[in-house]
């Protein structure tokens, strides 16, 4: 199994760099985990991570995108609420890239 | 993770085995992108499964458990005691070489061990060796080998380069099941512990929390109560499932992605605007959350245990009979394994439609129907309103799930409702459809993300097939009644066939289905504009 240092402390991450343990997760890290793909997190960032922690925490499971860009849409307004805007946001995908960057499992899809 | 390499540069596929060496002098290779992840020592500890431990494909030392060859040699006489299919299939083949160029696989990448014939013989070459006088004696003269590591890793990449699709088996003159065998050697190296990441997590999910995704009861509710928002939007009316309900008349049992990943999530709406319309007395599970059975991809013993609570549940609610959704190797369990594993289902009864008065006597042993035979009888009785001009937008071909048509025969049903509910609608060339349908390339726990490579390759043969009907007559939508087809043919589609996109049969249906007291419909489930606006005119 991989590790990441980070602050002097060993994070377990899959194979994927996805964090094993939702507890390491920290705003820092999460700040780390972007870097690492070059990307700065902005508050329009925070705002999906965010959400996807609070989804996370109720529902044991990562939101779909559906559910992701109606949310949105209903806390940020209509704008915000499109698989546009999001895609603009996290070229990997609002589901891939920020869940990554959230420190929640790697998102599985159907299966 | 490796990046998948461009349609053209994949096509460069070359069908020339290595001259001069022999298949079994040549060691395997395990190429990224070609095969998943290695599971977490927490998911197989989670059903107890043996060598519970995290492992890394691509490490040298796959923390195999002492005496490892034992362990699969003892297993092995025990299924070949067990399996008489398992024991013929071993012995058979006459290497005609009918079989070769069928797998998608092999058309897909070229390369010669997932040829099914010599996808056998990785296996066969070890049976005889132990099994059979001649390979204990002669060895490699007749065909033996030992089992040691090379041989192992050799399994576990072509053994988990297999969807079990069974296409193979329709062209061979013996019949032999090349599932049979697959199936075989992932209840070997899950003996060992060396289960998929992609399988595991699931099977995992699927015993703590009834479901695949592992969607626990208010995530399902949360799912669904979006779903019946955008029937609303859609309609107008609004409609009230149930779950959990005892005295039901009906328990309906669906993929869990149909709830939670599009376009599937299209298709579960579906079902529930038609059962609305019909006022059928059914109920959802929230703990029978799952029609499918990855763990079908692990051991028959583990697939046994993940099937018991469709039975369970439907016993607890004292439901007559059970519907099941639109999915494949559910239904390869369901008509196949399910019966002898955890039947009999003597306190239900044999289904009857409460609409037409039909009764299936197909299922009457299993008690469980699919839901495009329901569909079916309702339309062939006259019993629901249709207007096919709302799917005028769309040109339909339809893909044959491997298992719904090679495991259970059901090839007329989908195709009667998709006509009846859409005016265009054009077949794939007949070599590539119903029992000879191809493999969406990504079935049997194989689609995951890691391993996009083999899943392109696999998914070409069929992705090939619908480009022909695309480019003369110009099809966009790739209709299908299973959710992993739902999910890999999207990306496939994506891949070789952009602009075609994919669909379960019921939505279709509910696109078409004229609701009482509906609203005009401006949009279809997805929400785009209908052509024409639809209504009857």
């Amino acid at each position: 199994m991989a590790t990441m240092d980070f602050q002097g402390k060993s994070i377990e991450v899959d194979d994927d760099g996805y964090l094993l343990n939702l507890d390491d997760w920290s705003k820092e890290l999460a700040d780390h985990l972007a870097s690492l793909d070059g990307v700065t997190l902005t508050p329009a960032h925070w705002e999906v991570i965010n959400f996807l922690r609070d989804y996370y925490k109720q529902y044991q499971i990562a939101p779909m995108i559906k559910i992701l860009v109606k949310e949105i849409g209903k806390a940020m307004g209509p704008e915000k609420g499109n698989t546009k805007y999001l895609y603009e946001l996290y070229p990997g995908g609002p589901a891939k890239q920020a869940c990554k960057y959230a420190g929640l499992p790697k998102p599985t899809g159907c299966v | 993770m490796a990046k998948l390499p461009k349609p053209e540069e994949l096509l460069q596929i070359n069908y020339n085995p290595p001259p001069t060496e022999d298949w079994m002098d040549r060691p395997v290779e395990l190429k990224q992108g070609n095969f998943c992840w290695g599971a977490k020592g927490k998911n197989l500890a989670a059903v107890e499964f043996p060598n519970a431990r995290d492992w890394t494909p691509v490490e040298a030392d796959w923390k195999l458990p002492k005496d490892w060859e034992g362990t699969v040699l003892e297993a092995m006489a025990d299924r070949l005691s067990k399996y008489r299919s398992f024991k013929v299939f071993m012995d058979i083949c006459v290497r005609c070489g009918a079989c070769a160029d069928k797998c998608h696989f092999f058309i897909g990448g070229g390369d010669p061990k997932n040829m099914p014939v010599l996808r056998a013989e990785l296996m066969r070459s070890v049976y005889r060796k132990y099994f059979t006088t001649a390979g204990k004696y002669l060895g490699k003269l007749a065909g033996a080998r030992e089992l040691d590591l090379n041989v192992l890793k050799e399994w576990w990449y072509y053994f988990y380069q297999c969807t079990e699709c069974r296409r193979c088996s329709v062209f061979c003159p013996y019949g032999i099941d090349t599932a049979e065998i697959t199936l075989m050697a992932r209840e070997f190296t899950n003996l060992l512990g060396l289960n998929t990441d992609w399988i595991s997590g699931p099977v995992a999910n699927c015993y703590m929390k009834g479901n695949h995704l592992g969607l626990e009861p208010h995530a399902i509710m949360n799912s669904i109560e979006g779903m019946i928002d955008d029937i609303e939007t859609i309609t107008g009316i609004r409609i009230n499932p149930s779950f959990n309900r005892k005295g039901a008349e009906i328990l309906f049992v669906t993929p869990s992605g149909d709830l939670f990943a599009d376009p599937g999530t299209f298709t579960a709406m579906g079902y529930m605007m038609l059962f609305h319309e019909l006022g059928i007395d059914y109920t959802w599970s929230t703990y029978a959350s799952e029609g499918g059975n990855f763990g079908f991809f692990t051991s028959n013993e583990m697939a046994k245990r993940l099937n018991a609570k469709i039975y369970a549940e439907a016993k607890r609610l004292g439901v007559k009979y059970i519907i099941g959704g639109e999915c494949g190797h559910m239904w390869r369990v369901l008509n196949q394994y399910m019966d002898t594993w955890n039947g009999p289902a003597d306190f239900m009864e044999v289904p009857k439609s409460p609409i037409t008065g039909t009764v299936f006597d197909n299922a009457a042993s299993t008690k469980m129907i699919h839901v495009t035979e329901f569909t079916a009888d309702l339309i062939k009785n006259n019993k629901i309103k249709l207007d096919p001009s709302r799917n005028d937008d769309l040109v339909i071909t339809y893909h044959d799930s491997c298992n719904t048509a090679r495991g259970m025969g059901l090839l007329e049903e989908p195709r009667y409702i998709i006509n009846s509910v859409c005016n265009k609608f054009h077949e794939m060339p007949d070599n590539t459809i119903r029992e000879r349908t191809f493999c969406c390339g990504s079935g049997t726990g194989l689609n995951a993300s890691e391993n996009m490579e083999i899943r392109m390759r696999g998914g070409y043969p069929r992705a090939n097939a619908v480009k022909f009907v695309r480019d003369k007559h110009g099809v966009n939508m790739l209709a299908n009644i299973c959710a992993i087809d739902r999910a890999t043919l999207s990306a496939s589609m994506d891949y070789w066939v952009p602009g075609v996109r994919v669909t379960g049969v019921h939505e279709l249906v509910a696109n078409a289905l004229i609701m009482t007291g509906e609203k005009e419909r401006e949009t279809n489930l997805r929400g785009e504009p209908l052509p024409g606006k639809g209504g009857n005119e």
